[in-house]
């Protein structure tokens, strides 16, 4: 429990509230709004400076889009060369065609190995597929060793950013969390103290639980190897101390060659942190006898990803390489931070993302979580036109509403439908302007505005006034000027 | 010079002020205006909501009444965004190769107002007289949609009086995104409050753009507020001259 929310923010697409209802407990929490904006303002101005001294800046996102692009167009070939690379160095590579598939793989590797705890590291897929609870019902304790999330997990809470998932979370609330969760009453709030709390908490952890659950940032196909960036050194101690470690990864994670990392980890760490490179590159290749975990487990998850594969305009959806420099751009998380958007996947990308793993079934509210400002596609370090696939969303939501009889009750749909047939004949437009001048003089106040308006206009004078409209529209003056002329 | 006039739906109807503006600048710089009066609206609210079968109608007849123009002018960059960015996509997912040629062609001869002042008629000075503090807000859609770039700020530094106050954060939405303000009118109104406090601190008198629509959007807010600052779009501010000061709303 963060003491921020009126309860625990659900990052379940499937139950989650829709957007502008998930958004209001943060918009109505000034303490979180501050928290939100100093973390993000903070990113981004370190971002800024970093993005600034690459003189090549523009040329590494075109080179990084197109080596995502190609990987995702021979999706099938490298995914296999990985695999056959993968298990010759030691490694098994699972494959999980959703997200019951992929617990029900990692529930019996688990089961295997007589695992009761497991610690875990950078896996927002693990999150994705609801794994913390499967493996709670099969009696197997899951423990978040990347220090944000423990936060999170000990607080109750939620990760609320892509990099930095505690970031609605302040120092004085960190301390309270572990105070009261590590048995520590008199612990100080100061960074050292909380530091070294987390450190002793978790160091008992890396040394006694023998199974551990990664997620990977990259898998290179050329080598079999995987790539995991993080700034603690948590992450390494998760990837080298146990006995036994299975990764958790989407399909579309994959890399042609080892040298394409020259791109990626330039980009990735400059977008993320706003650093020149992250503290901690950890790259693996199976298993390495007396070094290292001794048994080495790849779960591949598709869980709707090939069906984002399959479409053109969508397809550019999983270049992405969880940077979160759209969030922390974005004009709408700024304000309402991740859990409005009901995913662990938040923010732009996850306006995007949601929806379509979840089959454009849920989320569908999140497409109209943007005012298409354009921050997040100049952000984007692999050029994904986040913009652009967002209308396509709209449109397919749209699509699926046409067919609804709910239509019939919805004033957006019928004022839209109506708009067309207004726009579509001058006459029509010019009865609609007389008309509206007409109504909306019932509304307009002696000084010229209208301060009130029914409706979906309400939504507009809930914060704003509107000017009435003018006794004459421009195409009136024109014809009147044409006239006089002659 | 011939140009065609393409008002927009919005500035027809709630704008006209803006609409005259541009005549009147245009006409004092020799351009010779057309209006077509079958013109309705570019389609950008439905392309923008998800509503694309309407969109196409609102394109076609875009391109049916424009597809011999000379030059076309319009005063709103998010509607110049709208036919340059998402009319290619729409007429190739409608297969209409003729279509699609002939918007090619009329393309590069679409133009926003700061663009074909600067670009077209390759002027920055048009002689405007407005002695005012005024700060300028980078819509979206100028800024990343078309990249207008210095266009504005070259034409507002050569209006004679004019006193141009830089703006925070002035790559920062206002949150009116069309429908979105509707749709989520909390966020969009939270939005719409980061941007005003950042337009009021610059204390001037005037918050131009070349969008009407974000000016709806902050002078609406304005106007709750009780703030002595107006909106008014940059058309406004060019047509001014000494003998002639801006017409403001009714």
């Amino acid at each position: 429990m963060s003491g921020s929310f009126t309860g625990r923010p659900v990052l379940d697409p499937r139950l989650a509230p829709p957007f502008p209802t998930a958004a209001l407990p943060v918009l109505r929490n000034p303490q979180l709004r501050k928290n939100v904006a100093h973390a993000t303002d903070v990113i981004q101005s370190k971002r800024a400076r970093l993005v600034a001294e690459k003189t090549d800046w523009q040329q590494l996102r075109t080179a990084a889009a197109a080596i995502r692009s190609h990987a995702l167009n021979h999706l099938g070939e490298y995914l296999e060369e990985f695999e056959a690379r993968c298990n010759a160095a030691g490694g098994t590579v699972h494959w999980a065609s959703d997200a019951a598939e992929a617990r029900s793989i990692i529930l019996e590797l688990l089961r295997q190995e007589q695992a009761s705890e497991v610690i875990k590291i950078k896996t927002m897929t693990s999150a994705e597929i609801q794994l913390n609870p499967a493996l709670e019902a099969a009696g197997i304790h899951a423990h978040e060793t990347d220090l944000a999330e423990l936060i999170l997990q000990l607080g109750e809470d939620e990760p609320s950013h892509i990099v930095v998932p505690a970031l609605h979370v302040n120092r004085s609330q960190v301390r309270e969390i572990f105070a009261r969760r590590m048995g520590l009453e008199g612990l100080p709030d100061d960074p050292p103290a909380l530091a070294a709390a987390a450190r002793n908490y978790l160091r008992q952890k890396f040394l006694t639980i023998p199974t551990a659950i990664s997620g990977a940032n990259f898998l290179i196909a050329e080598t079999g190897s995987v790539a995991i960036v993080e700034s603690e050194g948590n992450g390494r101690m998760c990837l080298t101390l146990p006995r036994t470690l299975i990764t958790l990864t989407g399909i579309e994670k994959v890399l042609p060659r080892f040298q394409d990392l020259e791109v990626m980890l330039q980009l990735l760490a400059r977008s993320a942190t706003g650093e020149r490179m992250s503290p901690y590159t950890s790259l693996w290749t199976g298993v390495t006898p007396g070094d290292g975990p001794e048994r080495f487990h790849v779960v591949l998850l598709d869980n709707g990803r090939s069906s984002i594969l399959a479409r053109p305009t969508e397809r550019q959806t999983l270049r992405c390489i969880r940077c979160a420099a759209c969030l922390n751009t974005c004009p709408v998380y700024r304000l309402t931070g991740g859990h409005a958007y009901g995913s662990v996947y938040p923010g732009p990308i996850g306006a995007i993302l949601t929806p379509q793993l979840m089959h454009m079934k849920y989320a569908q509210s999140l497409p109209f979580a943007s005012s298409l400002c354009g921050a997040c596609y100049e952000a984007c370090p692999v050029k994904i036109d986040i913009p652009k696939v967002l209308l396509e969303l709209r449109s397919q939501v749209v699509n699926q509403e046409r067919v609804q009889a709910a239509r019939f009750g919805d004033p957006m749909f019928i004022g839209m439908k109506a708009a067309h047939r207004i726009f579509s004949g001058a006459r029509r437009f010019r009865a609609a302007q007389w008309l509206g001048r007409f109504a909306l003089r019932l509304f307009t106040r002696r000084d010229g505005w209208i301060h009130s308006l029914p409706g979906l206009g309400a939504k507009w004078t809930q914060t704003r006034d509107l000017r009435g409209l003018p006794s004459q529209s421009f195409r009136q003056w024109w014809a009147a000027r044409g006239k006089e002329d002659r | 010079m011939r140009a065609s006039l393409f008002i927009t739906c919005y500035n027809d109807t709630l704008f006209p002020e803006t609409g005259r503006a541009v005549v009147r600048l245009l006409e004092r710089l020799g351009v010779e205006l057309d209006f077509h009066p079958q013109q309705t609206c570019c389609g950008q609210m439905h392309a923008n909501t998800g509503f694309r079968p309407e969109a196409f109608s609102q394109a076609k007849r875009f391109m049916g009444l424009y597809r011999n123009a000379e030059t076309v002018v319009i005063p709103s960059s998010s509607c110049v965004a709208m036919i340059r960015d998402q009319y290619p996509g729409l007429f190739e997912e409608l297969g209409d190769q003729a279509l699609r040629r002939e918007f090619a062609a009329l393309l590069p001869r679409v133009y926003e107002l700061s663009e074909f002042l600067i670009d077209r008629l390759g002027v920055d000075d048009v002689g405007a007289y407005f002695p005012h503090r005024v700060t300028y807000h980078a819509s979206c859609h100028s800024l990343r949609g078309l990249h207008v770039g210095d266009r504005p700020m070259r034409l507002l530094s050569k209006v004679r009086g004019l006193e141009l106050v830089p703006l925070e954060n002035m790559d920062r939405c206002c949150g009116f995104g069309g429908t979105f303000s509707i749709k989520n009118a909390e966020v969009s109104s939270a939005m719409l409050v980061a941007k005003l406090q950042e337009v009021l601190s610059t204390r001037a008198e005037y918050c131009t753009a070349l969008d009407n629509s974000c000016l709806m959007h902050l002078g609406g807010a304005m106007h709750r507020q009780y703030a002595a600052m107006r909106t008014i779009h940059l058309a406004q501010i060019l047509c001014a001259t000494e003998a002639a000061p801006p017409e403001e709303a009714e």
